[in-house]
Parts: structure tokens; sequence; C-alpha cells
């Protein structure tokens, strides 16, 4: 079968050769030779890509693949284990723990960005658009997030304290309202929720504000010619302007504050109960002070999968929306 | 309709933006020419209340507005760049800003945008938005706003500028209709000096921030005062040569002519160029008046060198260098052929030199060409013109 398609092919090639040529000097030429010699194969591209091949299995592949390895076994000792197929994956899905974190961090996410966005948006409008004012204003906003995790955690840590914190003190004596962070469960989550709205809002708002900064002055002049309110303004010329770095500044939020640990380990260290204890805190708790590895894997597996899920959801969602 | 500027003054970092603008301009079209960096826009900026002046009034049939915000003032503008809200329909953009003066019901606000996008040729688009339109559907769709409501003034600051030309011409035949006869203060601004010849309108020249001539462009760009509306005023740009009046004649690069003394600015400081003993003076010479080739009997001839030929099909643009580094551009008809680097003759009619007074700027002599009519010039142009 093989042997007659060449032959069938083969014959072809050569009565074309010979019509054209009519009995000239024509080599009859194979057709994958000429075309390698349109276009010559240069491998040496393998090598420049290399590097990030190597680099990129080292650190995310192994590691990932480990933590796979993990997730269907479980292990004793690391000489002693078994297979456990899907066993840990059921298990952690059914915990109510990890089911009750999950919700947690699914309310404290959804939090962060009811706040943080139209603030961040709020403080960019706010922001000088030239002048003096601009650098001073640059620098204050971005202050907090030139301060490393940890230490924003231990900041809060001390500021939030009733008896030795300025700002727990004062809601306590100046305000008269009882506050304590690690007593009330609601002051906890109210401690972390403005922490992180303190150290984030500045990132959406220099995002909006980098995005406002490039729409040109004629564009307010012609609002302000038409006697357009500033509401009207904003609605109107600076929001549909925001669109593209909105959409960055809410999946980065999101994924930023669905995998929140080191603030409020730091603060609260994940209490009072399990007041604060999101996701990533409680996966550190099982990894790492419990060391049951299996389960861990399955949890580490399933976390990664919803943030690529709902990142994606969100990024076709909101780019979708534009068009 | 009339608007009236009074020493108007402004100053930016040290910069003067205006100086001392006083204008009087009243129902229909002005024009406003000038090169770039001249204060157009910032002009228009302050008519508009965009920009507070330092000093001066600035005054709308009779009222002063200088301190009145924009808001609450009775203008239009129209800019360079087509500014439209991104995110409205071509529909609503026109409709803003009649929802925002709230004096029409919805019914009146719908039959205006209709007749305004109708007369702009946008009837098949108002359901677009602005970035689905071509660039000049976009700048139509900025005229229609601010043409939609009834306005004192209605500023256009180069609003072809950043058209193709297919477009511009287009665009510019219809706005010449349009803006003839209209009510309010039109003002037009431009650095494109055939824009400004074409619209035939009353035109100020401006330049470094200063008014430097108010008048019919017609007759300016003939007569022009002074260098710098005669540079204002001229596409491709006036070639300028150094020259000196001596003994009642023009020296220039080796050549001389004939001062021609019989006519010259009534109001002019400098009594008679043939009486001065020796002056400075700048020439003046447009493009298409510099020819190559053979030169008729009374006409003065360059030696010159070829740097660079630009054919443009009807017209070929030949960039000379005379004796001295001076730089001449000649504008000949159709398509001619020249090396680069051979040598050649560019030929002027004094006729057609426009002498001014190097100091002042001031125009000494007219081309004999463009005042022809004028009686008193009559022996000028017999001495410099055989044919006259």
């Amino acid at each position: 079968m093989t042997d007659q398609t060449t032959a069938v092919t083969g014959g072809r090639a050569h009565g074309r050769a010979g019509g054209q040529a009519g009995g000239g000097a024509a080599e009859p030429r194979d057709e994958p030779d000429r075309r390698a010699d349109a276009k010559p194969r240069n491998n040496r591209a393998w090598l420049l890509v290399l590097p990030v091949v190597v680099s990129v299995t080292f650190t995310a592949l192994i590691p990932l693949m480990t933590v796979v390895n993990y997730s269907v076994q479980d292990i004793f000792s690391p000489n002693d284990r078994i297979f456990v197929g899907l066993e840990w994956f059921r298990a952690v899905t059914r915990d109510p723990e990890i089911r009750a974190a999950f919700l947690r961090t699914l309310l404290f996410s959804a939090q962060v960005l009811l706040v943080e966005i139209p603030l961040g948006v709020a403080i960019a409008v706010a922001m000088p658009r030239r002048g003096f004012w601009v650098s001073v204003a640059l620098v204050v906003v971005a202050l907090p997030l030139l301060i490393p995790w940890n230490v924003v955690g231990t900041i809060w840590q001390i500021f939030a304290r009733a008896d030795i914190g300025l700002g727990g003190w004062t809601i306590n004596h100046v305000l008269g309202i009882d506050f304590n962070y690690t007593l009330d469960s609601t002051d906890a989550w109210l401690t972390v929720l403005i922490m992180d709205v303190w150290h984030w809002t500045p990132l959406v708002a220099l995002l909006a504000y980098a995005a406002l900064r490039s729409i040109p002055d004629p564009y307010f002049q012609a609002a302000q010619i038409d006697g357009a309110s500033a509401w009207a303004t904003f609605r109107r010329i600076q929001l549909p302007r925001l669109r593209g770095v909105l959409t960055i500044a809410i999946l980065l939020r999101f994924m930023d504050s669905f995998m929140i640990y080191t603030e409020p380990f730091v603060v609260t260290g994940g209490g009072p109960g399990n007041a604060t204890s999101f996701l990533s805190v409680l996966l550190s708790k099982i990894a790492v002070g419990q060391f049951d590895l299996g389960p861990a894997g399955a949890f580490s597996l399933l976390y990664f999968l919803i943030v690529q899920i709902v990142s994606y959801v969100f990024f076709t969602v909101l780019t979708r929306t534009g068009r | 309709m009339a608007l009236i500027l009074d020493g108007v003054r402004l100053r930016r970092r040290g910069e003067i933006w205006l100086d001392d603008i006083s204008l009087e301009l009243s129902s229909g079209m002005t024009m406003l020419v000038g090169p770039m960096a001249a204060g157009k826009t910032t002009l228009m900026r302050v008519v508009a209340g965009l920009l507070p002046p330092d000093a001066g009034r600035v005054t709308v049939n009779g009222a002063d507005v200088t301190s009145v915000p924009v808001r609450k003032r009775s203008v239009a503008f129209v800019y360079q760049q087509f500014i439209n809200y991104p995110s409205l329909s071509v529909y609503e953009n026109i409709a803003s800003p009649l929802r925002l003066a709230r004096d029409l019901s919805r019914a009146g606000i719908d039959r205006r945008v209709r007749e305004v996008a109708e007369l702009m040729g946008l009837g098949e688009l108002l359901d677009r938005r602005p970035a689905e339109l071509s660039g000049g559907q976009q700048q139509r769709t900025a005229i229609a706003r601010a043409l939609a409501r009834p306005v004192d003034v209605l500023l256009l600051d180069e609003p072809l500028a950043n058209l193709d030309f297919k477009l511009r011409e287009q665009l510019r035949a219809d706005l010449r209709t349009m803006f003839q006869g209209s009510s309010s203060v039109v003002l037009y601004s431009t650095a494109d000096p055939t824009e400004a010849l074409t619209f035939a309108a009353p035109t100020v020249v401006l330049g470094e921030g200063r008014v430097r001539h108010v008048g019919e462009v017609a007759e300016m760009y003939a007569r022009p005062p002074t260098l710098a509306v005669a540079a204002a005023l001229s596409d491709p740009p006036l070639n300028v040569l150094p020259g000196v009046v001596r003994d009642g004649r023009v020296e220039c690069l080796g050549t001389s002519f004939p001062a021609p003394h019989a006519h010259r600015p009534a109001h002019s400081p400098v009594q008679d160029v043939t009486q001065e003993a020796a002056q400075d003076v700048v020439l003046g010479v447009r493009p298409h008046h510099v020819t190559i080739g053979e030169g008729g009997p009374g006409t003065l001839a360059f030696p010159a060198e070829i740097r660079l030929a630009e054919v443009t099909g009807s017209a070929t643009f030949l960039h000379l260098l005379l004796t001295g580094r001076r730089h001449l551009v000649a504008q000949l008809p159709g398509t001619q052929l020249f090396v680069p680097g051979e040598s050649t003759t560019a030929f002027v009619d004094p006729a057609h030199l426009f002498v001014f007074d190097e100091n002042s700027g001031r125009l000494l002599a007219a081309s004999a060409a463009s005042t022809a009519s004028t009686a008193s010039t009559a022996s000028t142009a017999a001495e410099v013109d055989p044919h006259g």
C-alpha cells in the first residue's frame, strides 16, 4: 500500500518535470530537498531556551510533581509509604475545617476587593495631576508597598494592641470602644482586613493613577466646556480608561488576598480560635505543623487549581466585556 | 455678537505666552494664523476660560467674562486631537452638551442631534462609538458636538491638522460654507497658510505671543506688512536673503537692482529707502517666483549649487546653495530632473522681491506684481519690469 503511493507520487513528479522542461536538462529534484534549501533549519534556538527550561524544571516543575507524588500516597516514613489514590482529595474536600477556611478566605477576598478597588480608584482620582505635589503624593501612597510583608504584620500587631498599640489604645481609651483583636474574633478579622487595605490599596491606586495620567488634558477641558459635573467626567472619561488596569488590579488583589499568609500569621496566628485561619494558614499548619504530607499535598493542589481557575474565569470575563 | 480682548497677557514659567493681545472680533469667522508656539492655542484657551490671563480683559457682548468659569461660559471648543467621550455613541456624544445645558426637551434634543449629525454627514453613524470611526468621522463628531448647542464663541483649534490630505480638503470646504454667516464668533486657528488663504476670512496673524497683523488675508499675502506676516502666510516657506540698500540700489549677493522708491507703507518710519546712505534689509521671495535656466532681462541671477530636488509630481522643489552658504528653494512646475552637486543659475525677478527693513521687519517695498493695480507703483514697475 505504501509502496504504491510512493510510486504514484514519484511517477507524477516525473511526468510534470518532463512536461515542463520539454526534454530540457531540468533536473528532477525532490520536493523536501527544495524546501530545505529555501528555509534552512536552525536548531540552535533550543540552546537559548534551555536555561529557562532547566530553571523552570528545577524551581517549579519538580517541586510541583513532588507535591503530586505526596498527594496520592500515605507516607509514614521516607521508606514506608503506600499508594492511596484519590483518598486524600476526598478527605480534604470533606474536611469541615478546610471547608470553613475556604469560605472564610473567599469572604475575606470579596471584602478586600470591595474596599480596595473603589478606594484605590478614589485615591487615584484625588491625586494631583501635575506640579510639586505629584511626587509627594506618589511617595506617600507607595510607602506601604515598600514595607516587607512580615514587617507590615509586626507593625499592625503592635499598632492594634489595646495596651501598648497606638491604634488599639486610641479606639479603647479615646473612642471608648472595647477593642481587643486577641480575644474578639470580629476585632481580629477587622484588624487583618484593615491591614490588608492599608498595605495593598496603594497598588490599586498607583495602577489607576498611571492609567488616569495617560488621559490627555483636552478631554477634561472638553468636559469642562460642556459643563459636565465631576461625577460625569469620571463616568464618561476616566472610568472607561480604567477598565484595563482594573482588570489587572482585581486579578492581582484576588489572587494575593486569597493566598494571604504572612500578615495574619504574624498578627493573629489564625486566631482567636479559627477566626482568621485562612486557607494558607491552615495549610501550613497541616503541612509543617502536623507534617501530614499526603493531605497537605492534596490540599495544595486543590488550592492551586482554585486560584488558577478563578483567575482564568476573571480574566476571560473581564476582557470579554471590554469588547 | 462681539468678542473683545483687551491687553491680554499671560506668562508661564518665566516665558511670555501672550503679550498684550488686543482684538475685536465680530460674528462670523476669523482666522488665527501663526507658526507653532505662536500662542494660538493659548489664546483660544484664554478665550474659552480654561486659562485665566495674568492681565487684561475678555468681553463677550459687552459683558466682562474674564473671571467667569468655563462651565458658565457660552463657548464650544474643537481640538486638534479628536476629543469625544470614548464610552458614548456618536449620538450620545452630540447630545451630551445639550443634556447638560438642560434647556431642551428630550424630543428637542433628539431633533437637534439628528439635524447636526445630518449637517456633518454622520447620519449613518449615530450608533457607533468613537473608536469605531475613522479619524475624519471622529473629528466630524467633535465638530458636531461643538455645533449642537448655540454658543456665543466657537473655537476651532487646528481642527484639520491631524487629518489626512483628502479629508482635510473635503472638511475644509464643508466648514467654510457652514461658518459663513454664522451668528457666533467663530475663531479658527491654523498653522497652514494655504488653509488661511482658502477660508478668505478676516485674519489675525499671531507670532511669539503677539498680534502681528490684522486684516484681509489675500491683501496680507500680496503685500505682507512685515517679514513675520510674510513668513506666516508662505507655504512653502519664504526664501530670505540678506541685502543692503546703497545709492538707490538694492545689493544682494553680488547682484543689484534699482531700489523701488515710489511705493512704501504710509506709516513706515523710514522715509525713503533711496535716501538712506546704507541700510541693511532682508529680501523675501516666494519659492514659486524663483526660476532656473533662463531669466528675462532685468532679472537677478544667482549662481547656485543644486543640493536636493524633491519631486511631488505637480511640482519640483529645488534646494539650492548660493554664495555665502545661503539657501534658496525654487518651486518649479511639473516633474523636472536635476543632478545634485551640479551648478546652475537661479533667477529672481526683482518685481517679486519683498524688501523688509532688517531691524523693524517692516515692508519697505512691495513687489510690483502684487501692487500693479496701485497707480503709484507704476513707475517702479516700469523701471524693473521690461514688459510693464
